[in-house]
């Protein structure tokens, strides 16, 4: 039942969809709360539905195992997403492996989603550097801490598939917060300018740690920010999947065309604190985040494909085996990986060391030694 | 230390850095202090804790999150006459703010010829020891201390922070004053209550010996220590110099010590090439060359950037027992 990433990554492009133009103020739900379909012509086919339903379900699984894991002291201070797997699923399923993705520390489910290993995504929450070594198959990169650096990155990456002659495109993904940087408005003024195959994804979750976005900023449709730079916004609940999957879709095929830059708000919400080291109760109280439970995302497509006869209770309960395994399958083998040694430290500075490098990991190893 | 005190309270850092801040929003209501989470929050080292309650939203204030933002905004604050004492969340997150710091921050009293001046203060959290996530444990105290017009300040206990903080707050110039994470809450002493400066420029003898100087700054004083407790048990008199301010520096308490010593190591954990430890020991050799006995010794993090890896981090900072090795290596020369 489930599409693989291989069966996606050699499918023909689909036939060029017009891109939408919704009212600024807009935002795009297909799916409402309550079970409703808005808009049935732009539904994804039930296969795709059920694609989406099982890899938010890893997502979640992922980000559930990985408190657990803190709690008992295998896993390193992990930032979590739950709540808002539709914002980070749903974007990300719409590339392929060609295409590059920057993700921030808030995008475990958006990484794993595109394709990184469950093995390799564990390490990095543990800080092993094998969670640092991307592989080789995957344009993805290592999860951005400094605030809205990565978003340059993305239109140069663009640029440079653009200018080899590929269909690919890069996405990069920020927060609320994080659209307050600098770097996020260079980064949309220079994919504009340069027309680059960007898709920039906006996860407006509500709080960039304390701050609420009501004081981060004086808009209040982030994706309106987009018209200052001449590139299309589209906003989209973020808490559905069906919606960020195929405005996603539309944007990606967009910058394919070589039609230019999008940006997508996904306006979710982060129910969780800012990491599992976090007290939100210093900053925010329950009416913050009233409603926002009801609104979460899996439980929505669950609800829906359960109604519409496209998914079964033994069905569902299959994927929750599936998904589970694979994680234990994976924790045991980020299990097994090899303790660093201090001399890493000094590794991977300079495709050259340095002669002082070289001395600096001499004095490492024979400190080590003795 | 000039003061109108009495009693005394035992704190830790964050706290006498929370108190150095009550006081001078209390004493003076040109001091605004904002950041990021530095409201409500107090801050994510909770150095803020209460301010913006007793203060209000005006004086102590989030902004939006970009440190461009806010040392420009300070800078522009100052100019206009106002006391701004921004919070940059971690060292490490002060580089998109660096186009301000490096091309008008130390410069408007130059470009200016003093018709201007900044009488700003930028509080960041340094350093590791704490197993902090990637890129939250930078030490760039020399990029700032290599930037004309600016002063870097490092405290290394709970009553210099308060000192010095104050001192920093009521300078007529732009000030980097950078807070150890390790020591944040790691070490309680007994703090003066009330108002005192500790003047900028003034180091702090921590230990005195007669064989070995070794100078340090912030989170590395602790560490210095250590191996001089050690070195004391084997007969070797080691004097710990805690610099306090990079900028200014105090040579004459170096080199007065160098003079008595004649052996030098200094100890800091930013990485090794161009760090402000080079600068202080070509200091040293230039000054005070004729008393020199051995060679002066380095002891630093690496050229490398400190590891997000946890299970080895400890190995980047230099820690008592390679302070002891350089204290015998010079001992032995
Ligand atoms: C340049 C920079 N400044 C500050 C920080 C510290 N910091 C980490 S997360 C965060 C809030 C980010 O909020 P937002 O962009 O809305 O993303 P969210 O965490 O909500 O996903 C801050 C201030 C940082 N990592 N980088």
């Amino acid at each position: 039942m489930t599409r693989t990433r291989s069966s996606r990554k050699t499918a023909a492009p689909p036939a060029a969809d017009p891109m939408p133009t919704p009212s600024p103020d807009e935002m795009v739900q297909l799916l409402t709360p309550g079970g409703e379909v808005t808009d049935p012509a732009r539904l994804p086919d039930p296969e795709t539905q059920r694609w989406l339903y099982r890899l938010m379900r890893r997502a979640r699984h992922f980000d559930e195992r990985a408190w657990v894991l803190y709690r008992t002291g295998r896993m390193g201070v992990f930032p979590p997403y739950g709540g808002m797997e539709a914002s980070q699923v749903g974007t990300a399923a719409a590339l392929t492996h060609q295409d590059w993705l920057f993700p921030t520390y808030r995008d475990t489910g958006a990484a794993l989603t595109y394709g990184l290993p469950i093995p390799q995504t564990i390490a990095y929450w543990r800080t092993s550097p094998h969670g640092w070594a991307m592989p080789q198959n995957l344009k993805v990169l290592p999860f951005y801490i400094p605030i809205a650096t990565q978003y340059p990155h993305a239109v140069g990456a663009a640029l440079a598939e653009a200018r080899r002659g590929t269909r690919n495109v890069a996405m990069a993904y920020i927060g609320d917060g994080g659209s307050s940087e600098g770097d996020f408005h260079e980064a949309l003024n220079f994919a504009g300018a340069l027309n680059a195959p960007c898709v920039f994804i906006l996860q407006n979750n509500g709080w960039a740690i304390s701050v609420p976005t009501r004081a981060q900023t004086k808009a209040t449709n982030l994706s309106r920010r987009a018209e200052g730079y001449g590139i299309p916004g589209v906003r989209v609940d973020g808490n559905d999947v069906l919606a960020t999957y195929v405005v996603t879709r539309e944007a990606v095929e967009r910058a394919r065309r070589g039609e230019g830059p999008t940006l997508i708000e996904t306006v979710t919400y982060r129910i969780k604190p800012h990491t599992v080291a976090d007290d939100p109760s210093r900053y925010r109280t329950a009416e913050d985040t009233a409603g926002w439970d009801e609104k979460d995302p899996v439980v929505r497509l669950q609800a829906f494909l359960l109604a519409q006869g496209h998914l079964t209770e033994a069905e569902d309960a299959e994927i929750t085996r599936e998904i589970e395994a694979e994680f234990e399958a994976a924790l045991a083998e980020a299990d097994a990986y090899p303790e660093p040694t201090p001399a890493e430290i000094v590794d991977h500075v300079f495709a050259e060391p340095t002669p002082a490098l070289r001395r600096q990991r001499a004095e490492l190893m024979a400190e080590e030694a003795s | 230390m000039t003061a109108t005190v009495t009693a005394l309270r035992t704190m830790t850092m964050v706290a006498a850095i929370n108190d150095a801040l009550a006081l001078a929003l209390e004493r003076d209501p040109d001091v605004h202090i904002f950041g990021e989470d530095v409201g409500i929050m107090g801050g994510v080292f909770r150095a803020t804790d209460g301010l913006q309650a007793r203060f209000g939203t005006e004086r102590v204030f989030d902004t939006p999150l970009a440190e461009a933002g806010i040392v420009g905004m300070g800078i522009g604050m100052g100019l206009a006459g106002l006391k701004p004492v921004a919070e940059i969340q971690f060292a490490g997150f002060l580089y998109p703010a660096l186009d301000q710091v490096l091309s008008h921050l130390g410069r408007y009293r130059h470009r200016t010829r003093s018709r201007y001046h900044l009488p700003m203060v930028v509080r960041a959290p340094y350093g590791g020891g704490v197993h902090t996530p990637e890129q939250h444990a930078d030490s760039p105290e020399a990029i700032l201390a290599h930037t004309p017009g600016v002063k870097v300040v490092i405290p290394s206990t709970p009553r210099d922070a308060k000192g010095l903080l104050l001192a920093a707050i009521e300078d007529p110039d732009p000030v980097f004053f950078f807070e150890a994470i390790k020591l944040y809450r790691s070490v309680k002493e007994e703090v003066p209550e009330g108002h005192y400066t500790i003047p900028l420029g003034q180091a702090r003898l921590v230990t005195e010996g007669d064989d070995v100087t070794v100078i340090c700054y912030g989170g590395m004083v602790e560490v210095a220590q250590k191996a001089a407790d050690a070195a004391r048990a084997h007969g070797i008199g080691v004097e710990v110099i805690d610099l306090r301010t990079l900028v200014p520096l105090d040579t004459g308490t170096i080199l007065a010590s160098v003079q008595k010593t004649g052996r030098v190591i200094v100890v800091t954990e930013a990485p090794r090439t161009g760090g402000f430890h080079s600068e202080i020991s070509a200091t040293v050799a230039e000054e005070a060359i004729d008393f020199l006995r051995a060679p002066i010794v380095r002891v630093t993090g690496f050229d490398a950037p400190y590891p997000p890896f946890t299970s080895i981090e400890d190995s980047y900072r230099p820690n008592p027992v390679r302070v002891a090795k350089a204290i015998r290596k010079v001992m032995a020369y």
